[in-house]
């Protein structure tokens, strides 16, 4: 379907002109109806990332504008705010390669499709070996990659230090710089800006965005899930997604399921802003922690989740100190800096570390979850494949290895018992 | 020369440099009051428009006033001038300035700004491409320079600290809680931000008690030191978190800062408040200040910030600054917003221009054009409540003063005095009698705002930034903040968030409390990374484990590595490992290598039900073993994945020990005691991890029994006395020794296990006894050489996180075990019983190439590659004088013989699949 | 950084305890009687409550395993006991 014009464009002549006239003439980003409409033909729970962009695919790949996203707070307000915004494709098995790199294709051209500046900078990302045997481990990515026709390398010590000059190579440092797996192509973008693209898209198309509305429950009819109860009235639906990430085992719980998610915080910590001192995406193996600066010239820093299970979006002071030690490990020098901002983000976390996207135990429900700590790279390959399911009731050809019967085959896609490394 | 310092300037004995010109200060001085006593007015530049700024604020809240400082040729980034303590010799830059403040080439970006609203970048550099233009965007953007040779030490310490009551704030409220708990016989912590105690008393002058305020405040602190409270300036209470722990940031003079990990059983937050700025035309220029940091200079460092000074305000709380400012010399013109205005003063004024671009000259005020040098701003308090938002707290709006104050206090919070909304010195000190006047009318902004009015100053979010997002619906405060940066500067909107989220508020016809505020969260001012961090760095991040024959191999001339968190000889001799390693594996199949296996895991299960637990947490059955015999089997995970594999030694019906990898023991304990615990009777089986205690060192190779007889162990080596996976006890130094014979080698082996006391002498014993045997000693990659040349597994890296046991061809126990074991279930999944499961098998290639590791095995399907498996271990076999290689790849069991392709970073390699076992596969050399 | 109570040694940093199971669990045997399906359940199904719930944590410290009754919002922890004598 074609994107109608309805909104006004954005380019570098608009925003001449419209400065010109001390920027009266810009319009809604996206509408905000009051309250739902009785019925639509779709309506996607949770106005993240990924419910945003299944809307949009809704519409565009499916022609379906009878639409609705509903979310709680206000848009983009969860894991799609709060990530630390890498997209990278650099996975071990072909069913998360064909997810991951569809979706990487799909952010080159999201600017420019979306007519909204998503930022995405490819600069790279590099994952640091320190041993031999992780340099073996590093060489089986890179083929499994290759293999794959996606773009990735084996780095030696000196490209890594090419990339990324201030790390840690005296012989002091605990973790010493051996090479590792380069993906040039990942990169990282505007995070907010991927939400509000999608949602200025999608309200284009004729998509309703429910801000500050609640699900609270599902109609139900002979078994079948026909809508969804929110604090904002009943409303029905020919298909309802739930894509609402750390809170899925609680609206699964609503429909009378379980979900093999557990909920865990995930930190991240920006720096004070200097000028640019870093110029790829960093990670260690042996630190598990990665950072990258930001175009505002902020470090942005993140590692492993906090372990406790929790819904709580709160930082705490081990994590912290595990992660930013990890951190200075790396880049000593970064020493001098400061901690200016930290927040957490509640990770649906699954046995596997794969998303699940499918048919719920309930039809006409359906799944768009477990992402953990890295949905916010798949947004796009996320939304369409969700989109198709939503639309036809059938699998995409690349969400079908992540329906949820795989836990009861035991056919999981699990990267890290692949490449031992955790996504 | 506008702002200067009064009375003598006898003490400016300290030395600086601000953009490379030369001023002196005083001890007491930030780098901005000396600054300011200098005269200087343009102290940097804002983050986008580069427009000039001067210091606005006297503490945390200060937008403006950033610095590069280098001190003993050392640059720190990004230093808040105003609470930066003056030392004699620094050099201090202004940031986002090229070359220097006063004249910065990028300057002219202001005269763009009509094109450069908030979020521009989301509407434009969409064509061509991003990429284009980011490079210059982030040259641009940022603010200090990092130093790339300042590489701080990791020497932060962090303290664990209990206490009663810590009362977070060190004015008169914070210092009345203090005192009252201690007087009470509660242990006290007192941590105040600034240097001083005395807060507000600092600068106000007030009578307590009948004595001077400040004299009060000291008196009071110096009570609580006396009765052995903790009184801790210059530290930064900068988080709360969960179950009352608070996060202290320390600076230490003369020494590393320190962060403190409080513990409290109450918290009291009294953290006062903050004055906000007025919003009007071209508040942002140099000169224009908060009218409460004019007070504290003057009252603490003798800086009189103006000659001619406007003062405009919206209540009564700016009259007395008025005051002070005359009694010093100025001459103050009262600009009020409000209608009742004092006597002398404007009455509802109207800031309409301000006059100077680089530092201000006249201020019009309702049509009328007045001569100034400096423009203050009193626009009412907003109180600190960031401590008690960050613990979860609620807020309401109080009308009254025009602020957000806690809604109640929380269990275990409280917050007093100013940072609760109470502004009266008698109300907070809970004297009765008059309270200090504090009459405010907001003077918040409106729709019809004309000019640029900056609302967020360091990040330039001006009001017409706010009306744009309203416009495009980014109403939501959280939307407002991230779509404009209002409060995301590094003074975290501690003058902005207020006036910003007020500004939306009029914009949208919300009430304030509608429209809300952001959530608060750690910390409340920026951190050093180091102070988060601690010393966790080199050998204290993830610490290595060490072999209590470390120093032995050394002096052997050991190359250590580390393996599973051990570190451990790789080989023994120079530099050369490949030569070294080859000589190793040589001698250990022609004579005899002695190698230590100290990290093997030797862990004890003990009692009437041991053989039910081993056997339960074991894919062979073990309890079947006779005492004395010794069995090889896996560990599997619920998932039924291979988690380790080891042998276990039956010492009796009661007495098992499990030996399993180095990186493994751990993880082994923790699952034999779930277990335990979990389906066992507890008393009836205990787990004990006796790795440290022990040492064991390994004798493999041909002569390997004649060196073990030559030690005198008190054992029977006889074969049959001693057969292959038996062990025996003898003693060693009069010490207890047992001999097991396992292999990983596929030679006659030996592994002597001795208390770790007796460890040098065991080693220096075996270097006797193998002297005439020419045996020597071997690292672990000689080790994983010849286990393999046998086409012995290691579990994690021939094995990956799918790997089952009939994927290794041991699916015995998965067909006729009866009983429950770990991970049974999961061996009869669909995936489990797979017939296209990848294999564990040998490669054999042609030729003398060996096969890189991490190769994959690749066929093709429909033209497209596909990986099959890939190499796990790949060696120069010595021995057979060939390469070898194991891998994992789909079928192998059922493709021996097969020739199939393999990849490595674009090279084709081509090998056999073959039996993982290279080298003497009937086993003879075991009992040779 | 949380404060749990050990019912063996008292309250402790959370560094020191690990988190092992939603309480309630029961591993279906023998393995030939039970259908992939539950199977899969009692490896896999959490219900991960928002709010209060039961779970059985290790505290490593000393390696004993006890139940643990929070909140996965607030933190608050209503009350730790061991398993046995309680009725984990």
């Amino acid at each position: 379907m074609q994107p109608p014009r309805n909104n006004k464009r954005y380019s570098a002549w608009s925003l001449f002109r419209e400065g010109l006239r001390g920027h009266s003439g810009w319009e809604e980003a996206w509408r905000s109806p009051p309250g739902p409409k009785s019925s639509y033909d779709a309506v996607i729970i949770g106005g993240g990332g990924q419910g945003l962009a299944t809307a949009y695919y809704l519409a565009k790949n499916h022609g379906m504008t009878k639409v609705a996203v509903i979310e709680k707070g206000w848009i983009g307000g969860g894991n799609t705010g709060r990530n630390t915004s890498t997209i990278r494709s650099n996975y071990f098995y072909p069913e998360s390669v064909a997810l991951y790199d569809y979706s990487l294709k799909l952010y080159e051209t999201l600017g420019k499709e979306l007519n909204y500046n998503i930022m995405f900078s490819q600069r790279g990302v590099v994952t640091v070996a320190h041993s031999d045997a992780e340099m073996e481990i590093a060489a089986r990515i890179v083929n499994a990659m290759q293999i794959n026709d996606t773009d990735a390398e084996l780095f030696t010590r000196e490209q890594v230090l090419a990339k990324a000059p201030l790390l840690n190579s005296g012989d002091a440092a605990r973790y010493p710089i051996f090479g590792g797996v380069w993906q040039g192509r990942a990169g990282v973008a505007r995070h907010d800006a991927v939400a509000w693209g999608y949602a200025r898209a999608a309200s284009a198309y004729g998509v309703d965005i429910i801000e500050r509305c609640e699900v609270t429950g599902f109609l139900m009819e002979n078994g079948r899930c026909v809508g969804v109860e929110t604090s904002k009235g009943d409303v029905r639906a020919g298909a309802v997604g739930i894509a609402t990430a750390g809170n899925s085992g609680v609206v699964a719980g609503m429909a009378g399921f379980n979900l093999p998610i557990k909920s865990y915080s995930l930190q991240a910590m920006v720096s004070e802003p200097v000028k640019p001192c870093l110029d790829t995406v960093v990670l260690y193996l042996g630190t598990g922690t990665y950072m990258f600066q930001s175009d505002k010239g902020e470090i942005v820093v993140g590692g492993g989740i906090d372990r406790i299970p929790s819904y709580a979006q709160r930082g705490n002071p081990p994590v912290q100190a595990i992660v930013l030690s990890g951190m200075l490990e790396m880049f000593p020098s970064f020493g001098q800096l400061k901690m200016l901002r930290q927040w957490a983000g509640v990770v649906d976390v699954v046995p596997d570390s794969s998303p699940i996207i499918g048919p719920s135990p309930v039809p006409g429900l359906y799944l768009n979850c477990g992402w953990g700590t890295g949905g916010f790279k798949a947004i796009p390959a996320g939304g369409v494949v969700f989109a198709h399911l939503l639309a036809t009731g059938e699998h995409h050809d690349i969400s079908r290895p992540f329906d949820l019967d795989r836990f009861r085959t035991g056919r999981l896609v699990d990267e890290a018992a692949g490449s031992g490394i955790a996504h | 020369m506008t702002s200067h310092r009064i009375g003598s300037i006898a003490s400016e004995t300290l030395r600086f440099t601000f953009d490379g010109t030369r001023y002196h200060g005083r001890a007491d001085d930030t780098i901005a009051s000396a600054l300011l006593a200098n005269g200087v007015r343009v102290v940097g530049r804002s983050f986008k428009y580069h427009r000039p700024r001067g210091i606005m604020g006297y503490g945390v809240e200060e937008p403006n006033a950033l610095v590069d400082v280098t001190l003993n040729g050392v640059t720190t980034p990004n230093l808040r001038a105003t609470t930066e303590q003056l030392v004699d010799g620094m050099a201090v830059q202004s940031v986002n300035a090229s070359p220097v403040a006063a004249s910065d080439r990028n300057g002219f970006i202001d005269r763009f700004a009509q094109f450069l609203p908030a979020g521009f970048y989301y509407k434009t550099f969409i064509w061509p491409d991003w990429h284009r233009f980011e490079p210059s965007i982030r040259a641009m953007a940022g603010l200090g320079r990092l130093d790339p040779a300042n590489e701080p030490p990791a020497n932060n310490p962090q303290i664990a600290a209990f206490c009663d009551v810590l009362v977070i704030g060190g004015g008169p409220a914070g210092l009345r809680a203090a005192d009252q708990a201690s007087k009470a016989g509660k242990s006290v912590m007192l941590v105040e931000d600034g240097r001083e105690v005395g807060g507000s008393l600092l600068s106000r002058s007030a009578e307590i008690n009948g004595q001077p305020g400040l004299e009060w405040a000291l008196q009071v602190a110096a009570a609580l030191q006396a009765a052995g409270q903790r009184v801790m300036t210059d530290t930064t209470a900068y988080g709360v978190y969960d179950h009352n722990l608070v996060a202290l940031w320390q600076r230490r003079p003369g020494q590393s800062d320190a962060q403190w990990r409080v513990r409290a059983k109450e918290i009291v937050v009294a953290a006062g408040a903050i004055e906000r700025p007025l919003i009007f035309p071209d508040n942002d220029r140099p000169g224009i200040m908060l009218s409460d940091a004019a007070l504290s200079y003057l009252a603490r460092h003798n800086v009189l910030v103006g000659r001619q000074v406007v003062l405009a305000t919206n209540n009564d709380r700016a009259y007395s600054v008025a005051d002070a400012l005359r009694r010093a010399g100025a001459q103050v013109t009262v600009a009020d917003l409000r209608s009742g205005a004092r006597e002398g003063a404007v009455a509802n004024a109207r800031i309409e221009a301000v006059h100077g671009a680089k530092g201000v000259e006249a201020v019009t005020i309702s049509g009328k054009r007045i001569t100034a040098d400096c423009l203050l701003m009193a626009g009412g308090l907003t109180p600190s409540v960031h401590l008690h938002c960050q613990a979860g707290g609620k807020l309401r709006y109080d009308e009254t003063i025009a602020a957000f104050v806690p809604h109640e206090n929380l269990p275990g919070l409280k917050v007093v005095g100013a940072a609760a909304g109470q502004y009266s010195l008698n109300e907070i000190l809970g004297v009765g009698g008059e309270a200090h006047p504090y009459a405010i009318a907001p003077a918040w902004p409106q729709r019809d705002a004309k000019g640029r009015q900056w609302v967020d100053f360091q990040n330039d979010v001006t009001v017409k930034d706010i009306a744009l997002a309203e416009r495009e619906n980014f109403r939501s405060v959280e939307h407002l903040k991230r779509y404009t940066t209002l409060g995301m500067a590094t003074d975290q909107g501690k003058t902005s968030n207020m006036n910003g989220l007020a500004t939306m508020a009029a914009l949208t016809g919300q009430t304030i409390p509608q429209t809300g505020t952001t959530t608060y969260r750690p910390p409340f001012v920026p951190v050093p990374f180091g102070v988060v961090a601690g010393r966790r760095r080199g050998e204290f991040f993830n610490p290595v484990r060490r072999l209590v024959l470390e120093r032995e191999h050394r002096q052997s001339g050991a190359n250590f590595r580390e393996y599973g968190g051990w570190l451990r000889p790789a080989w023994f001799g120079g530099a050369n490992g490949p030569a070294n390693i080859r000589r190793e594996a040589m001698a250990a199949r022609t004579t005899v290598g002695i190698l230590d296996g100290s990290p093997l895991g030797k862990i004890e299960v003990i009692g009437p039900d041991a053989g039910a637990l081993v056997d339960y947490n074991s894919y062979n059955t073990l309890s079947n073993l006779k005492p004395g015999r010794i069995r090889y089997g896996f560990m599997l995970t619920e998932s039924g994945v291979i988690y380790d594999d080891g042998v276990t030694s039956k010492v009796s019906d009661e007495h098992y020990v499990v030996s399993c990898s180095s990186g493994h023991v751990a993880g082994v304990v923790a699952r034999l005691e779930e277990w335990r615990q979990d389906r066992f009777d507890p008393s009836r089986v205990f787990v004990h991890n006796s790795t440290p205690q022990w040492a064991t060192l390994t004798a493999s190779g041909p002569k390997a029994k004649d060196l073990v007889t030559a030690l005198g162990l008190g054992v029977d080596l006889n074969d049959a006395a001693l057969p292959h996976m038996a062990f025996a006890d003898g003693s060693f130094d009069g010490a207890p020794a047992r001999v097991s014979r396992v292999s990983f080698t596929g030679d006659r082996s030996y592994e002597i296990t001795v208390p770790s006391t007796k460890a040098a002498a065991l080693l220096a014993a075996m270097g006797e006894a193998g002297k005439p045997l020419d045996a020597v000693l071997m690292g672990s990659e000689a080790l994983l050489l010849l286990r393999a040349e046998k086409g012995y597994v290691i579990a994690g890296k021939d094995t990956d996180g799918t790997t089952m046991p009939h994927d290794l061809g041991v699916a015995g126990p998965m067909q006729k075990r009866q009983n429950e074991y770990v991970g049974r279930r999961s061996l009869f999944t669909e995936n489990a019983q797979r017939t296209d499961r990848q294999h564990f098998i040998g490669l054999t290639v042609e030729g003398e190439q060996m096969l890189p590791v991490g190769a994959h095995g690749v066929e093709r399907v429909n033209k497209k590659r596909r990986s099959i498996g890939f190499v796990t271990s790949s060696y120069n076999s010595p021995t057979l004088n060939r390469p070898i290689a194991l891998g994992l790849i789909e079928r192998g069991m059922e493709r021996k013989g097969e020739v199939i392709d393999l990849v490595h970073l674009g090279q084709t390699f081509r090998a056999r699949i073959s039996d993982p076992c290279a080298l003497d596969p009937d086993g003879a050399r075991l009992n040779a | 950084m949380q404060l749990f109570s050990c019912p063996f040694c008292g309250p402790r940093d959370e560094t020191e305890f690990l988190f092992a199971a939603e309480a309630g669990k029961v591993r279906p045997e023998p393995a030939p009687e039970v259908s992939a399906a539950d199977w899969s359940k009692y490896l896999h199904r959490v219900s991960n409550p928002r709010g209060a719930t039961r779970e059985i944590w290790v505290h490593q410290t000393c390696g004993e395993y006890f139940l643990m009754e929070r909140n996965t919002v607030s933190h608050v922890v209503a009350n730790t006991q061991p398993l046995r004598g309680g009725e984990a």
